[in-house]
């Protein structure tokens, strides 16, 4: 037949095209079944990309060095640079500034620092931020002067950087102690008050207040007034500082003591107490103030560091305590040079080591080698990625710093951390502030605290009503009946927590705190009521008990539980009348100083409860339903009632089914974000009672992770928070579901 | 009697009916308590007047609805500063809402019953729903037209009904222009700005290129000139009349009707005039747009925002997800390392949502939304187009919270279709790929929906990743609008869940706001609730079928 000869033909082709098709097939549901998993599972590594830079050290690299810029000019008594690390400026002993290109030494341009015709005979830098320095002079006079770099963009946009120098109390100076060498001097300057400390030869501390007195009418800047104290005789003096809000003066000797000075009154200055800061053989050689100008550093000659802060006290002033010794820098520490926006600092020792430390999280960052020679001076860049050193040679190094995190350490997240102006160490989540040079408190516990505590209580409510309605369900429950109650409890797992979060939050917690005493005479009713109903079931006549066949106790006891709760109810406002003055709440803090809020662990205990009930309920009575029938009719038949069977076979047999339907449980409970949100009052402390909030771990997320800045260390903590959860509920889930599929085998083989 | 009841076990029983009893009343009470108070919201009530004398002050007239009433102790309120008599027990406090909140401060105000006298309700007291200031109680007394009063006493109720129609038509004409012409125009003036900015930063911006955009600009901005004319006419007409009305305390106060949204004298209202007013109050709720920093209103943009978001979602999670279910199940080898993958997508189902929001937020938004905005819109920039939280950013995260439970489902589904059928498509001779798309998919397609569906109603009760990755409490547009390309992905939305909690919990005036929030809650729920039970019927019709099969 000459018609049927091409149809193979086609067929084949036909045949080769089904089986290209099938390959393709093949091919696509291979790369997207993996790629989907491997998406999904992305969701973990992402997380840990973004957590690691957390932990990473920090990294220094030389940018080179050059030879003191215009060392004619004088000894250098301070360096300095400016925000963009463009220009730096050298101040010397014959008191010139000399500013410099950072990047190789070459002199921008050398201004001399004073008319004064004396000596100089004393110098100090005041705060980092303000570039502001303190000269003293051999015939008692001071001047305040200040770096300033003025920014302004040239004819093609590129960034002009302008140095000056400028005199904020004046260009003249200040004579502070006729006829007499100012010997050691301390600036702190603000807006419209500067205060000045100037210790002389005759080791006298002179405390002047300068204020800027300004009328509100006059157009004119004001002029500068100054007030005196003088404290006699205070010691053989090292340094003097003065604090941020210009209160408080120390005085450090030469011995290692350091005076506690209140200068907060003008004209009247008091020595409130000393503190041994140095002991032993180790001489004082550094003290400065860490950013915010409340710590001391103090470094010795053996190269200990440490830190100290005023502590209020039971009685009398604020001590200075010693907060935190720091790993030991080497050599002898030469200079200490804090970070302007962190808590973080520099140490210079004269072995010729830089080393990076950070306060808070108590930790030695980096050590480096920077030079041969001791390094006499260190100057950091405001924005803390540069810094400067200058070694005994008149060499000065250059080198960049990587250095994003240094805040986070084992112990600032899992410890207690001593922060500044607190009393103790303390556990704190408080992640920002509105003033700059703020403490970030990134200690995790009181979160975790608050997500187990929530957890905790939901648990408490969530693990009797679900388990024992569970075996009731799987077990004694008639099949029709069993048919309406599992799709009701499946709605119950759908609901949104949303839903039940603003339910508790606007209903339940005010209901909850006008029926305080209510609410818990109803738990405490409950089961005797029920058993009470169960007992006056058994006195009703057989013949009416046989309309309702076993296994429908549970839509019996609907109407007997409204009852009972109406009547818990009823009962509370005149029991709490009789006994709670008729507001329990307010008793509670009252009479035990309970504190009490309305949206406490209570309320977040029922609502995060019903919230995984269903889930718990769910999973258990699937183990305790597909318990083999022959275990249970075997026990029946040996004479056991249905109780003891349930109890002795099919609870002991499912029980592994149960705890995994308990751990995924907790594990939703862990994880749970808006209920937590809008049913706890969200401040993170951390207190067990169950009358107060808390913050759990998600809510903070959700708070706060919209207005963190992208890459910041609180940006990133909050990944670490998020990876805590997923961890923490990847594992209970684990868990949970090897426990399941083991029973699973066991049950196929029984 | 009671020891052998007792040793039979029957107690026991009995508390653990108690818990499954217990179970059934939250579900039931908390389904009831938002039923009733969302869909109550709606109702009129009625409005009361009364005489409120605080001894040793002169006595006030009071007007409102009654929205609430409790039992306090004397003691509790003598310490509040009420006199009450020696001897009172409890006494009834109410909670008056006033409205007139512009005129009289506050909205609500406690007020207690042995104060109260004479009682009633007349029928000549309106309710006014005003676009701003909330409601508005009091007695009508004359209508003026461009300050000459046309109507006094009883006339001006069915003068006002009349012109109150045409108020209204204007109002709506103005809504169209401003937000419709108006809104496309500004849309077209923003495009050109980046399509110039485009061309300068490929450095081809011609003089003609130049004058061309300034010629659409220009033609842009006369049309723009003519709408804001038309506009000013319309403002004026509708600024025509002016109701006169007195509140509580006796002051008259002027209320343009271009203010008003409904008026209604709820006192006189039979049961069918009510349901009138319900009605339109429900429609209002559903299809308008929130008034009153949302505490009023309707939710529409926040049922449109969650219902883009879940049909984005559904698009993008019905594909993979079956797909890495037809993996696991039909092609990838059955070994330990499938059991891993399994044990970890099915425990991924219960990794909290929060965490995918913050994988969201830094992977969707910052990372890749960054990249694409610096490859595909660097004319915009600074300003993001898809580095910023949006309704795609939010569909993807949910889309990977949700693929676990469709894969899930779709395997149950597939290891329910008994070998015997498998094995007979490919003794006939089928490819393996033909067999899974004639055969086996279409056989489980119900176990896909089934996962589909639990995963929609998954998407839309949630909120936690919601915050971070794309919803706003009050997005300027829907992200579906006849502006070319007609569906902006980039938009941020509005969605139900947020919704709830911002007005319950952040908006300023929670009071006023609650019925509001249960009315949505209501909403949210009876989806969700609708999603679920189909999802319920599916599986258990699903099971029915292979039970059928498998004799």
């Amino acid at each position: 037949m000459p018609g049927a000869a091409p149809r193979p033909r086609i067929s084949a082709r036909l045949q080769s095209w089904r089986h290209l098709k099938d390959r393709l097939a093949t091919v696509l549901m291979e790369v997207g079944g993996v790629g989907v998993i491997v998406a999904i599972l992305l969701i973990f590594f992402y997380l840990l990309l973004v957590v690691a830079p957390l932990f990473s050290s920090p990294a220094v690299n030389a940018q080179g060095s050059y030879a003191t810029p215009d060392a004619a000019a004088g000894r250098t008594l301070h360096l300095a640079m400016e925000e963009q690390n463009i220009l730096g400026v050298r101040i010397t002993d014959q008191a010139q500034a000399v500013f410099f290109r950072v990047a190789d030494g070459e002199v921008v341009r050398s201004v001399p620092l004073t008319t004064a015709k004396a000596p100089l005979t004393a110098f100090a830098a005041g705060e980092l931020g303000r570039n502001e320095f303190i000269l003293g002079y051999a015939d008692g006079s001071v001047t305040v002067a200040r770096a300033a770099f003025a920014t302004r963009y040239g004819a093609e946009q590129q960034k002009i950087i302008e140095p000056a120098i400028e005199f904020p109390l004046g260009e003249k100076p200040i004579v502070i102690a006729k006829g007499k060498a100012i010997e050691h001097v301390a600036v702190r300057g603000g807006d419209d008050a500067t205060t000045l400390l100037a210790v002389t030869h005759e080791q006298d501390l002179h405390v002047v207040k300068m204020e800027k007195e300004t009328s509100l009418l006059a157009e004119d800047e004001g002029e500068w007034q100054a007030k005196d104290t003088v404290v006699e005789a205070v010691g053989e003096v090292f340094s003097v500082l003065i604090n941020t809000d210009q209160r408080a003066a120390y005085v450090a000797l030469r011995s290692g003591e350091v005076i506690n000075i209140d200068i907060s009154r003008s004209g009247q200055a008091q020595v409130l107490n000393r503190a041994q800061v140095v002991k032993g053989e180790e001489q004082l050689t550094a003290i400065r103030f860490l950013a915010g100008g409340i710590s001391l550093l103090v470094g010795t000659s053996n190269g200990n560091l440490s830190q100290w802060f005023p502590v209020r006290q039971e009685t009398g002033p604020a001590q200075l305590t010693l907060i935190r010794s720091f790993d030991a820098a080497g050599g002898a520490i030469a200079s200490i040079v804090p970070e302007q926006r962190r808590k973080g600092f520099f140490v210079a020792d004269d072995r010729g080591q830089v080393a990076i430390y950070h306060s808070t999280a108590n930790r030695q960052l980096l050590r480096e080698p920077v030079s041969g020679s001791a390094i006499g001076l260190l100057a950091a860049s405001p924005r803390a990625n540069r810094f400067l050193a200058q070694d005994a040679q008149g060499k000065c190094h250059l080198w960049q710093v990587e250095n994003e995190h240094p805040e986070i350490s084992w112990s600032v997240l899992w410890g207690k951390v001593w922060y500044e102006s607190y009393n103790e160490p303390q556990f704190t989540w408080q992640s920002s502030s509105a003033s700059n040079d703020f403490e970030p408190k990134f200690s995790l516990v009181p979160l975790v605290f608050g997500t187990l505590k929530a957890s905790f209580y939901a648990m408490l409510f969530a693990i009797p009503m679900a388990i024992f309605g569970a075996i009731y369900t799987a077990y004694f429950m008639s099949p029709r009946m069993r048919g309406l109650v599992k799709p009701a409890i499946e709605i119950m797992a759908a609901l949104p927590t949303v839903i039940l979060g603003f339910l508790a939050g606007l209903w339940l917690a005010p209901a909850i705190e006008r029926n305080l005493l209510g609410t818990f005479l109803f738990l405490l009713i409950l089961p005797p009521g029920t058993l009470l109903v169960a007992f006056a079931w058994q006195l009703v006549p057989a013949t009416l008990r046989s309309h309702f066949s076993d296994g429908w106790q549970g839509a019996l006891l609907v109407i007997p539980l409204l009852l009972i709760a109406w009547l818990a109810f009823s009962l509370g406002i005149p029991l709490e009348h009789q006994f709670f003055d008729g507001n329990a709440p307010h008793w509670l803090a009252q009479e035990l100083g309970w504190k009490f809020d309305q949206r406490n662990s209570l309320v977040v205990g029922i609502a995060m409860g019903v919230a995984v009930i269903p889930t718990i309920f769910s999973i258990s009575e699937d183990a305790i339903f597909s318990v083999p029938k022959h275990l249970t009719l075997g026990s029946l038949a040996l004479g056991a009632t249905p109780w003891q069977t349930m109890v002795r076979v099919v609870i002991l047999t499912a029980s592994p089914g149960i705890f995994s339907a308990v751990m995924i449980g907790l594990g939703r409970a862990v994880g749970e974000t808006m209920i937590v949100l809008m049913a706890t009052g969200n401040t993170p402390v951390m207190d067990p009672s169950i009358f107060q909030g808390l913050r759990t771990l998600s809510a903070n997320i959700a708070v706060e992770m919209p207005e963190s800045e992208v890459g910041s260390t609180h940006y990133r903590v909050l990944f670490l928070a998020a990876l805590v959860l997923f961890v923490l509920t990847f594992m209970f889930n684990t868990l949970a579901e090897v426990i399941r599929q083991r029973l699973r085998v066991k049950y196929s083989s029984l | 009697m009671i020891r052998k009841w007792v040793k039979s076990g029957d107690p026991w029983i009995w508390l653990t009916a108690s818990a499954v009893a217990l179970s059934l009343i939250i579900v039931g009470g908390l389904l009831l308590l938002i039923a009733i108070r969302g869909m109550s919201h709606f109702w009129p009530s009625e409005v009361v007047q009364y005489t409120y004398t605080v001894p040793g002050q002169t006595a006030e007239r009071a007007f409102g609805e009654i929205v609430d009433s409790e039992l306090t102790s004397a003691e509790q309120l003598r310490a509040l500063g009420f006199e009450i008599a020696a001897g009172a027990g409890d006494v009834e406090r109410i909670l008056l809402k006033t409205g007139n909140r512009d005129a009289l401060g506050t909205d609500f105000r406690w007020q207690i019953q042995p104060y109260i006298s004479e009682l009633r309700y007349p029928s000549e007291l309106l309710t006014i729903e005003r676009r701003e200031w909330g409601n508005f109680y009091g007695l009508p007394r004359s209508l003026r037209e461009n300050g000459q009063t046309v109507a006094e006493g009883d006339a001006v109720w069915s003068e006002l009904r009349q012109r109150l129609e045409r108020a209204q038509d204007l109002y709506r004409q103005i809504r169209a222009i401003e937000k419709g012409e108006i809104g496309a125009i500004n849309y077209q003036i923003e495009d050109l700005r980046l399509q110039q900015r485009k061309l300068e930063l490929r450095q081809a911006l011609t003089d003609a290129a130049k004058a061309q955009l300034d010629g659409e600009r220009g033609e842009l901005d006369a049309e723009f000139g003519k709408l804001q004319q038309r506009l000013q006419d319309l403002y004026k007409d509708i600024g025509r009349d002016v109701l006169v009305a007195e509140i509580m305390d006796g002051r008259q106060v002027e209320i343009p009707l271009a203010k008003i949204v409904r008026v209604y004298r709820a006192n006189q209202l039979g049961v069918l005039g009510k349901t009138g007013v319900y009605l339109s109050r429900l429609r209002e709720f559903i299809f308008d747009e929130p008034r009153e920093a949302n505490t009023e209103g309707g939710i529409f943009p926040a049922i449109f925002g969650t219902v883009m978001m879940v049909l984005i979602m559904s698009v993008l999670v019905t594909p993979f997800g079956v797909i890495a279910a037809v993996y696991l199940r039909e092609y990838a080898r059955q070994n330990l390392l499938t059991r891993i993958i399994r044990i970890a997508v099915n425990n991924l189902a219960g990794v909290p949502s929060i965490v995918y929001g913050v994988f969201g937020l830094g992977f969707f938004v910052y990372f890749l939304g960054g990249s694409i905005d610096q490859l595909f819109f660097p004319e915009a920039l600074p300003a993001p187009t898809f580095g910023t939280p949006g309704i795609l950013w939010s569909s993807l995260t949910l889309a990977i919270l949700t693929v676990p439970m469709v894969i899930v489902a779709t395997e149950e589904g597939l290891a329910r279709i008994p070998r015997a059928i498998r094995e007979g498509s490919l003794a006939l001779g089928a490819t393996k790929a033909e067999t899974l798309w004639r055969t086996i998919l279409p056989m489980a397609t119900p176990a896909m929906m089934t996962g589909v569906i639990l995963a929609i109603a998954r998407a839309a009760g949630e909120v936690a990743p919601l915050m971070l990755v794309g919803v706003v409490k009050l997005a300027p547009s829907l992200p579906l609008d006849s502006n070319f390309p007609f569906l902006h992905l980039d938009r941020k939305f509005m969605h139900l869940g947020f919704h709830i909690y911002d007005v319950g919990f952040q908006s300023p005036n929670v009071e006023a706001a609650r019925p509001l929030v249960y009315a949505t809650a209501f909403l949210l729920v009876l989806v969700i609730v609708l999603l679920n039970l189909a999802a319920i019927y599916i599986r258990n019709h699903l099971r029915e079928k292979y039970r059928a099969l498998e004799h």
